[in-house]
């Protein structure tokens, strides 16, 4: 129960702080489970989040899997209520009187000063990741030959996701 | 316009539904020349919203979900125009949450108040909340196999390389201009090496960021300001 309510709490301070999206808190989820509450390891965490990428739907569905090692399917319902119920509401509410502010100049202030910043935290979620990911030259090839296919060619991601997958285990055995 | 939103689509989305898009523009070519179509009147029964959402939910791979979203509802469905769902998109990414469910929220309140944000964005998470369970509960009895871990791994590695490319694409015009790339740059190092913790990061970096393009009086002419100043 103690955890519940601790991965309840950790998933919805991570929710509220989620501007950018999944990528944008992976920095401090990591440091949240792994460092602070040590529900996890490094790999796991890297592990758990890859396979988040193998499920359809938003990619930060894996925070159920985290609540369920710690606290069984509590856990789980907990890390999905926590992360996606108070940002929901937030978007419930906000939604509601967004075009009552469609005409004013700090709607624009807002949005112009937020894009940076949250293109600063995908990028260092993208670090802590390949961190936690990128263990050997093999895993540091994928990374890059993804990337630069993606930039350069319109291909679906979710090919290159099981390619890479596919590719490591035929390399690595 | 009809082009203006498939750019925008395509760039906040990344390369995610990239075959979409280009499958978009030829619907979108068909469709209407200039013109978006028409929203519906209607009105659209929950389980139908429901049952929208959940195919949604089930089939959009690989992270981004906004090019989906776009192709389901304003071109599908036609129960958005897209003035409409880039209000909403712009609204979703200044606010705290996934696009995906910020979307399915979004659009669902706008159709059918309360009920409708709430089966739409159930919809959207059951699925791949099912999925991402049933491989949790197999990678908790496999997790320690070595073939396991080699594939995982590698899923992960390719997983950085679309959030970095996704980043990337999204950030194209904040990494070419100077304010803009200060502030990328800023937040990165403070977070990502100086592991400062997020909510103090945000509670900083994000007032300095959003003073920095504060509303200003003459904001077409700073040069002339200037000079009067002097």
């Amino acid at each position: 129960m103690k955890d519940t309510l601790a991965l309840l709490g950790v998933f919805a301070a991570l929710s509220v702080m989620a501007v950018g999206g999944g990528t944008a808190v992976l920095p401090e989820m990591k440091s949240l489970t792994v460092n602070q509450y040590h529900w996890l390891s490094d790999d796991q965490f890297g592990q758990i989040y890859s396979l988040g990428q193998l499920a359809p739907g938003p990619n930060m569905l894996m925070v159920s899997v985290i609540g369920y090692r710690v606290a069984g399917y509590p856990g789980a319902l907990a890390a999905l209520i926590g992360f996606f119920l108070p940002a929901g509401l937030i978007m419930f509410f906000c939604g509601r009187i967004w075009d009552r502010f469609a005409d004013s100049p700090w709607k624009v202030a807002v949005q112009r000063g937020l894009a940076p910043l949250t293109i600063g935290l995908m990028l260092a979620g993208t670090w802590v990741l390949a961190k936690t990911v990128i263990l050997g030259p093999m895993t540091a090839l994928i990374a890059v030959v993804v990337t630069a296919i993606l930039l350069l060619r319109h291909v679906n991601p979710a090919l290159l996701i099981f390619g890479g997958g596919i590719a490591s285990w035929l390399l690595g055995r | 316009m009809t082009n203006e939103v498939l750019r925008r689509c395509e760039a906040h989305e990344g390369p995610s539904g990239a075959e979409h898009t280009r499958a978009e523009k030829e619907v979108a070519a068909a469709v209407a020349v200039e013109a978006p179509p028409a929203p519906a009147l209607e009105p659209v029964t929950l389980w139908r919203l429901f049952l929208v959402f959940l195919t949604l939910g089930a089939t959009s791979f690989g992270g981004g979900v906004v090019a989906y979203l776009r192709q389901a509802l304003v071109v599908r469905q036609r129960w958005l125009d897209d003035e409409t769902f880039l209000s909403g998109l712009e609204l979703s990414q200044t606010l705290p949450g996934l696009n995906a469910t910020n979307m399915s929220i979004y659009v669902g309140e706008r159709l059918r108040g309360v009920p409708g944000a709430l089966v739409a964005v159930l919809g959207m998470i059951l699925p791949g909340a099912v999925i991402v369970m049933v491989l949790g509960m197999l990678y908790a009895g496999h997790g320690r196999l070595s073939d396991v871990s080699l594939l995982l791994g590698g899923v992960g590695a390719a997983a950085v390389g679309l959030t970095l490319a996704t980043t990337l694409q999204i950030g194209r015009k904040q990494l070419a201009k100077p304010l803009d790339l200060s502030l990328v740059l800023l937040t990165f190092v403070v977070i990502g090496v100086f592991r400062v913790s997020l909510p103090i990061a945000l509670l900083t970096i994000g007032p300095l960021s959003i003073w920095l393009y504060r509303p200003r009086k003459t904001a077409p002419a700073p040069a002339a300001a200037r000079k009067a100043a002097r």
